[in-house]
């Protein structure tokens, strides 16, 4: 089975994953990602970053998303959390995690599902920068590692 | 008893609300109600649509009914 969580609150990723790992012992090997917002100086920094989502299509997509990444690959478990709202640097804003038997399946599926929800996802994104809030489009690569699977 | 238009992303911006209720009826008849500046960008190609949470293939032919949630959907960009 999936977990998946779409969250509007902080949650932490060291936690999250610990409860993932100690429900899957049989599992050999556990790959995760973590995407937080970065923290850099100069007059491009991010102050803060806001997702927004859909209700009636973001948590069914991502539970979707899940499933389509379970029945491609022999998985023992994967953990899906994607943040909504306003998130300052540091801040954790997703976490995806396979657990399976051979490392290959675990590696290949959390990349699969990262790339996913970064680019196929119902998020919305725009960064506060010293300019003011600009929205984020897609980049070209993003759809580039979309066209790997 | 009226139907909703649902602004996503940018698109908020644009319209100044997320959400909008409009007359049921024809797609293009609900468009024309609106700001024309609006439903030109509601209208542009990269924009998708969905009726209370399906995704549309194109906005042919919808006629939005009472109660209905129609959601304008820019680029996404997750993670």
């Amino acid at each position: 089975m999936a977990e998946v969580r779409l969250l509007g609150e902080g949650f932490s990723p060291t936690d999250a994953l610990a409860a993932f790992t100690a429900a899957h012992p049989e599992a050999g090997g556990i790959v995760s990602f973590l995407g937080q917002v970065r923290c850099e100086g100069g007059p491009n920094a991010v102050e803060a970053l806001e997702l927004k989502h859909y209700a009636a299509m973001t948590l069914p997509g991502m539970e979707a998303l899940a499933a389509a990444t379970r029945a491609r690959w022999a998985l023992d478990g994967l953990l899906v959390i994607h943040r909504y709202g306003v998130m300052h640097p540091g801040d954790p804003i997703v976490l995806v995690a396979a657990a399976a038997r051979h490392r290959r399946d675990a590696f290949a599926a959390a990349d699969f599902a990262m790339d996913h929800l970064k680019s196929q996802s119902w998020f919305w994104k725009r960064e506060k920068t010293a300019r003011g809030w600009r929205w984020i489009e897609p980049r070209p690569d993003d759809h580039r590692d979309l066209a790997r699977w | 008893m009226s139907a909703r238009l649902v602004f996503l992303g940018r698109l908020e911006d644009i319209a100044g609300m997320g959400e909008l209720a409009v007359n049921p009826g024809p797609l293009e008849q609900v468009l024309a109600a609106l700001d024309p500046a609006l439903a030109i960008e509601l209208l542009g190609e990269r924009v998708r649509m969905a009726l209370n949470g399906a995704l549309l293939g194109d906005g042919g032919g919808v006629i939005l009914a009472e109660g209905d949630e129609l959601a304008f959907l820019p680029p996404v960009s997750g993670g």
